[in-house]
């Protein structure tokens, strides 16, 4: 079946007319049209377009182009603004707002010809860990509808997982690309900070958002990568770096790669996840890797220094709605002020308001050197951890989340419990670092991540262990129940 | 440290937020754990340490020229506003 072909082989069936994008277009939509409805992955399909760009596509390649991703469908994460179409954050303060430009990301994939199906669903404004707090409602996990797909990239995710689409643009400010890809049981990639641009997407978090990539294998993602990164003027904190062939890189032996294991991430973990890993370890050696056991005594206070730092960024970022330029406006206001507090009360959902609430307490008068300015030397102190252990291995392994994908419903009441869903996953972001998740195994018939987290730039070498371990295990090509 | 309602409405009203009658209740509890949750970060010894603005060390944001970069686009970019008036962005009277 086409939807269970890589990415490769489908660009060798375009390649060869056996099939034209067209056809794959109308395959894919069918399919989005048949399963979507069951997982709300999808927020805003854009059929007529994505025909529209496959038959640009076809002719391109009728003209003799090439490419790996010419015609090749997708969808975005609807946190990235896309010219004409509309750009929800999964808000409502955006329900009405059609993007006027395409974001960088957006642009560079649109001209490698990949085909644009349509638009995620996600947590609202990227802030949530199982999607729940979408205005569009929450997305079912194609492993099991009544249970989250995680999130915040929670529709890419799922809609990658039952395969409505090859592959799916994500961000991730905490975890939010790895967590869902755990969760759902593909293969997730957050790039270091400033490897890919940020120029129109909505910010979140600034000093840690990041775009990266969902797809069904390593090689998928590391095509998808390739096109994605690079340096962007418009992105003012976008590095300069040249950037590197991953897919070319995929095939370097292990052998002698050094992975440190992150006894922190195992204190409390369940036996029968620490077993998953344990068994991804045996994998690694037997392809020559070195495992050694290292320690980060302060990635434990990763989340609390998230949950300072991430809502006082927020509360900046999004003092940008108030109703005047774009977005939501309260109907009959009675004054300017009026205006903003009921516009924003109304267009932001709880999560949001929350957030918002705890970065403006964070840094108002009196509070402000307790914590913001705490969490920012503790950020320094977790940093200098990670910096440490890369002096001693390639790349550090752990789980991606400390359980399996929990029920709709189950942890909503309660932020600070939702919060530790990102246990393992913010040291990363805070430190600035590439990390990807990848399946290696199920606990009661869910899937489970193993996480992968390197050095800076070392997106290339994530790829390739990642590639290499699914070279030698299945996980990756499981699909849920119905999805087959 | 528990937050009170005042609080709450003080920074509900800093962050330019209404909040009903149903949320405050929720939002005076669910901030409280969540300040109680950072509080973790005050146990930690930090001193000598500088604070930390940017992931990438060495990294500064660039500069660019003061130079027009995009032409005017302000037709399509006000299709987006709740409500123009000749070109002009409108709102509830501010000045009597």
């Amino acid at each position: 079946m086409l939807h269970n072909l890589s990415i490769g082989e489908l660009g060798r069936r375009l390649n060869s007319g056996q099939i034209s994008s067209a056809e794959l277009a109308r395959y894919f939509l069918a399919r989005i049209e048949r399963l979507n409805p069951a997982l709300n992955a999808l927020i805003t399909p854009t059929p007529e377009l994505a025909l529209a760009q496959a038959k640009d596509a076809d002719r391109r390649r009728a003209a003799g182009e090439q490419g790996p991703l010419l015609g090749i469908p997708l969808i975005h994460k609807d946190i990235f603004c896309t010219n004409g179409v509309r750009t929800s954050c999964g808000s409502r303060m955006l329900d009405n707002f059609i993007a006027p430009y395409d974001a960088t990301v957006v642009a560079q994939l649109k001209a490698a010809g990949a085909v644009m199906l349509g638009k995620a669903n996600m947590d609202e404004f990227a802030m949530g860990s199982s999607n729940e707090t979408s205005f569009y409602g929450p997305v079912g996990n194609p492993w099991d509808t009544t249970k989250v797909p995680g999130g915040s990239s929670g529709g890419s995710a799922a809609a990658t997982a039952a395969r409505l689409v090859p592959f799916a643009t994500g961000t991730d400010t905490g975890g939010s690309i790895r967590q869902p890809a755990a969760l759902t049981g593909v293969t997730g990639v957050k790039p270091t900070y400033g490897r890919v641009s940020r120029f129109g997407m909505i910010a979140f978090a600034s000093s840690l958002d990041q775009a990266g990539v969902l797809a069904c294998s390593a090689e998928d993602a590391a095509i998808v990568l390739k096109v994605m990164a690079g340096f962007d003027p418009r992105d003012s904190t976008s590095i300069d770096l040249p950037v590197p062939d991953y897919p070319a890189a995929l095939n370097a032996p292990l052998a002698g790669l050094k992975i440190g294991l992150l006894r922190e991430f195992f204190d409390g973990l369940e036996a029968r996840n620490t077993a998953l890993i344990q068994d991804a370890l045996r994998i690694y050696r037997g392809l020559g890797a070195e495992t050694v056991e290292v320690s980060l005594p302060h990635l434990p206070l990763s989340v609390p220094t998230y949950y300072v730092v991430a809502p006082a960024e927020c509360s900046s970022n999004l003092s940008r709605f108030d109703g005047v330029r774009y977005g939501y406006r309260c109907t009959q206001p009675k004054d300017l002020l009026d205006m903003y507090k009921r516009s924003r009360g109304e267009g932001f959902g709880a999560e949001v308001k929350r957030r918002i609430m705890t970065g403006t307490y964070v840094l108002s008068a009196g509070y402000f050197d307790a914590y913001y300015l705490k969490a920012q030397k503790v950020r320094r102190l977790i940093t200098d951890d990670f910096r440490k252990a890369f002096e001693r291995v390639d790349l550090l392994i752990g789980p991606t989340t400390p359980t399996p994908a929990f029920a709709i419903g189950a942890k909503i009441d309660d932020p600070v419990t939702m919060y530790l869903n990102d246990i393992y996953t913010i040291g990363a972001n805070l430190a600035g670092l590439p990390g990807l998740s990848l399946p290696c195994g199920f606990v009661e018939e869910l899937p489970m991540g193993l996480q992968l987290i390197g050095p800076h730039f070392s997106e290339g070498k994530l790829l390739n262990a990642a590639h290499q371990f699914q070279q030698a295990t299945d996980w990756h090509r499981r699909s849920p129940r119905g999805y087959e | 440290m528990n937050l009170t309602r005042q609080d709450v409405e003080k920074i509900a009203h800093l962050a330019r937020l209404s909040i009903t009658e149903q949320e405050m209740p929720v939002y005076v509890t669910s901030l409280s754990s969540i300040v109680n949750f950072v509080d973790e970060l005050s146990r930690v010894d930090t001193g000598g340490v500088e604070p930390m603005a940017h992931p990438l060390e060495g990294q500064h944001q660039r500069l660019r020229a003061d130079a027009v970069s995009e032409s005017d686009h302000h037709e399509k970019y006000q299709a987006n506003a709740p409500a123009v008036q000749a070109g002009l962005y409108v709102v509830p009277r501010v000045i009597e």
